[in-house]
């Protein structure tokens, strides 16, 4: 029943986001929040109705097309708008449907006195709308829509306080590296297409082993492709920059797309795509080794950062390294689950830090704030989780995640990438704990000024708090590792990564539980050991950290300016491509383009001053040239 | 059929003279109602000729013709005479000389 109304899943936020932005602005606030969270609510009761359906039915029939109309027609070439539900897909739906309602209801709060309240329920939904379609899609063509779109919304959604310079700066940086990134994505689909002649997933992935050799250059030309785009939209070195700076954008926005969904794209489509990645070792291994580097590069910024939503950004990128280590190494499952987790507790930590900017009015700076535990126990205990969460402690979902994908690392990928990953692991605990202590333990650092207006957010903002706490805490519980019948997570996706088994790098089949354990006992302790220290640095000895920083000056002034990479970049790419664009405009567009066109228009000016002498306005003139015409005429031929 | 009587090149050297005294009349006179009026010389000239061409061949089609012709003249001059008064009222003059605005 419920699963052949599942193409509303994704058309009622549509439906919300076209209301709103229709009537942006002539809408009451009521009507609009109505609107835009109730949209998503019905898009989520639809959603888990159909997950019922789809968990009721046999593993092996799980899954459920639904054609809606054919986009594009040319040729041999076609795409059609059609949606598949199969437990990938599933999974994603829940997560983006589960906390987008959330961070929907969060908003009603959080932007309570924001002028344009229409048009952000409409960008919103619009949003909501994109990312289901990207994770419905079942062909490439209708995925790059959704991923476009998402890309439109992101940009929308960071600029959204435009009349900020910064934010409109950002929003820009955001589209343009995003564009290098679909660059390749897009050339990818093409290179599909040529190669099978399909976009369909189905088709496809189903022709894939016999079309394409184990390792082929068409292979890993695809796979990389593909994984240019991950790169640009999941922020991945090299195109990462910009995610730090999308922080501008409104805090429940960075909570949903810069941290929660639109960033996890790129996963799931290496995910969705893991035939073709299994097909290519070496595009593989190039995805865990990036997926690991951006893991440890992004953590080592983070140590440093002062601004509580640049720490938490910088946190996303390395926890999205994490996920294409885990998809690197070909556990997708694991990359999968550590997608969702964290979609859980990075979520519940942009909203915990959104709900301290707004008792704050308006502050970032981890240095301005301090001892808030007392003040804003909901947000201080929810936060909390999270952070336990994120750090790996048992048994917040993170540890779960987080220590599959170790393991997962160790058991194919082998030490140094388990190495490399215990080492993030480390710093991950460190800064998080760095962030929580200075914001909620310590001495108050709170101006005056923002003490008056220090208050607890209001249940519309606390409640989905308490939901995501909840969802951090015991999300992990989805997929115990160890225990018998423990992994359901596992078992649920089997389908979609069954038939790429043979495929798989043979992963070692003893399962050596006693190896299992050991690594797991090391990642929590590493975990501890890094909130100890992060204890003893900014609670019990806050002059400790001063001291390292001058003794290691040169280093800190590295880490903590972010490796100049944006100023490498400026310099590098974007100030030649700027001082060309003006050249080609002075030298080409205003000289040779704009020098065509003025001629053309001042030669036919000249043109019609000469005939203008014609027109004498004397009637007479008229019917006399009139009359030597005719005689001419009829003079020739009469003499003829 | 032989016309009895005047033979048509009188007819038509008739209706030749009215044309062209119609038509140095347009050419000459300052006056745009004498303009008129010479124009009215030239259709019905060629109206002579219509006629004169119709009872020579026997047909009826010429002194069809001629019907149009005054019933378009007749149009011609009641909007022409309308725009000649509306002229004049702005202007207190009927001379096409001085009606020279609309040029190059």
């Amino acid at each position: 029943m419920a699963l052949s109304l599942f193409w509303l899943v994704p058309f009622l936020p549509l439906i919300g986001a076209l209301v709103n932005g229709i009537w942006a602005g002539k809408l009451p606030r009521k009507a609009v929040s109505a609107i835009g969270v109730g949209s998503v609510g019905l898009s989520l009761a639809i959603a888990l109705a159909c997950f019922g359906e789809l968990l009721a039915l046999p593993p092996e029939s799980r899954r459920f097309t639904q054609g809606l109309f054919t986009w594009i027609q040319s040729g041999d070439f076609s795409a059609e708008v059609r949606f598949v539900l199969d437990p990938l897909s599933a999974v994603m739906m829940l997560v983006v449907t589960g906390v987008g309602f959330l961070i929907h209801v969060y908003s009603t709060g959080y932007m309570g006195h924001e002028k344009a309240y229409g048009r952000y329920f409409s960008y919103l939904n619009l949003f909501t709308f994109s990312m289901l379609t990207l994770v419905l899609a079942d062909n490439f063509v209708l995925m790059f829509l959704g991923w476009e779109a998402v890309g439109l919304c992101s940009y929308l959604l960071i600029g959204f306080w435009y009349q900020r310079p910064a934010a409109a700066e950002a929003g820009k940086k955001a589209f343009v590296v995003n564009r290098i990134g679909d660059w390749g994505f897009l050339l990818g689909i093409f290179l599909i297409f040529v190669t099978f002649g399909s976009v369909d997933f189905a088709t496809v992935f189903a022709q894939a082993p016999q079309h394409l050799a184990m390792g082929s250059a068409v292979a890993t030309t695809i796979a990389l492709l593909l994984f240019v785009g991950a790169t640009g939209k999941s922020a991945q070195l090299p195109l990462y920059v910009w995610l730090p700076d999308a922080m501008e954008g409104p805090t429940p926005v960075s909570a949903l797309i810069h941290a929660a969904t639109m960033v996890t794209a790129g996963v799931y489509m290496v995910a969705r795509c893991h035939i073709l990645y299994l097909l290519s070792p070496f595009a593989l291994s190039v995805v865990a080794i990036v997926g690991v580097l951006t893991a440890l590069f992004a953590a080592t910024i983070g140590l440093v950062q002062n601004d509580i939503k640049r720490v938490l950004a910088y946190s996303t990128i390395s926890q999205l390294g994490y996920m294409f280590l885990g998809c690197g190494v070909g556990a997708f499952t694991s990359g999968i689950f550590h997608l969702m987790t964290h979609a859980f507790f990075k979520a519940l930590l942009f909203l915990g830090a959104g709900s301290v900017i707004h008792a704050l009015s308006g502050e970032q700076d981890l240095w301005k704030m301090g001892g808030l535990k007392a003040r804003l126990p909901k947000t201080h205990i929810t936060f909390l989780i999270a952070t336990l969460a994120i750090a790996g402690v048992f048994p917040f979902a993170g540890f779960f995640s987080k220590d599959e994908i170790l393991y997962q690392a160790w058991l194919r990928g082998g030490p140094l990438l388990w190495c490399a990953g215990v080492i993030g692991a480390f710093m991950t605990a460190f800064y998080m704990f760095r962030l929580y202590f200075l914001t909620f333990h310590g001495p108050s650092r709170v101006t005056e000024e923002a003490k008056h207006h220090l208050h607890e957010s209001p249940s519309s903002m606390t409640v989905p708090l308490m939901f995501l706490a909840v969802l951090s805490a015991i999300g992990g519980f989805i997929q115990v590792p160890l225990l018998a019948g423990g992994q359901r997570l596992d078992h649920f996706l089997e389908p979609v990564f069954a038939d790429a088994a043979n495929l798989a790098p043979a992963a070692p089949a003893a399962h050596a539980v006693g190896a299992e354990v050991w690594l797991m006992l090391i990642s929590l302790a590493v975990a501890l050991v890094g909130i100890f220290v992060a204890y003893r640095f900014y609670v019990a000895d806050p002059e400790v950290p001063r001291r390292l920083a001058e003794q290691a000056r040169g280093l800190y002034r590295l880490v903590f300016n972010k490796y100049w990479v944006d100023e490498t970049y400026d310099s590098l790419v974007v100030q030649p491509i700027y001082r060309g664009s003006v050249k080609l405009w002075q030298e080409f567009d205003a000289a040779v383009i704009d020098g065509a066109v003025n001629g053309v228009g001042r030669q036919i000016e000249r043109g019609s001053a000469l005939l203008r002498q014609a027109q004498v306005g004397y009637v007479q003139v008229y019917a006399l040239i009139l009359t030597v015409g005719a005689v001419v005429v009829i003079g020739y031929l009469a003499l003829r | 059929m032989q016309p009895q009587g005047i033979p048509l090149d009188a007819y038509q050297l008739v209706a030749a003279l009215l044309f062209t005294i119609g038509l140095i009349g347009v050419l000459v006179r300052r006056s745009a109602l004498i303009i008129f009026m010479s124009i009215e010389l030239m259709l019905n000239a060629v109206n002579l000729s219509f006629v004169a061409f119709s009872k020579f061949h026997g047909q009826m089609d010429g002194q069809i013709f001629v019907f149009f012709v005054m019933s378009v003249a007749a149009a011609e001059v009641a909007v022409g005479l309308a725009i000649l008064v509306a002229i004049f009222r702005n202007r207190e003059t009927a001379s096409v000389d001085e009606v020279h605005l609309l040029k190059g």
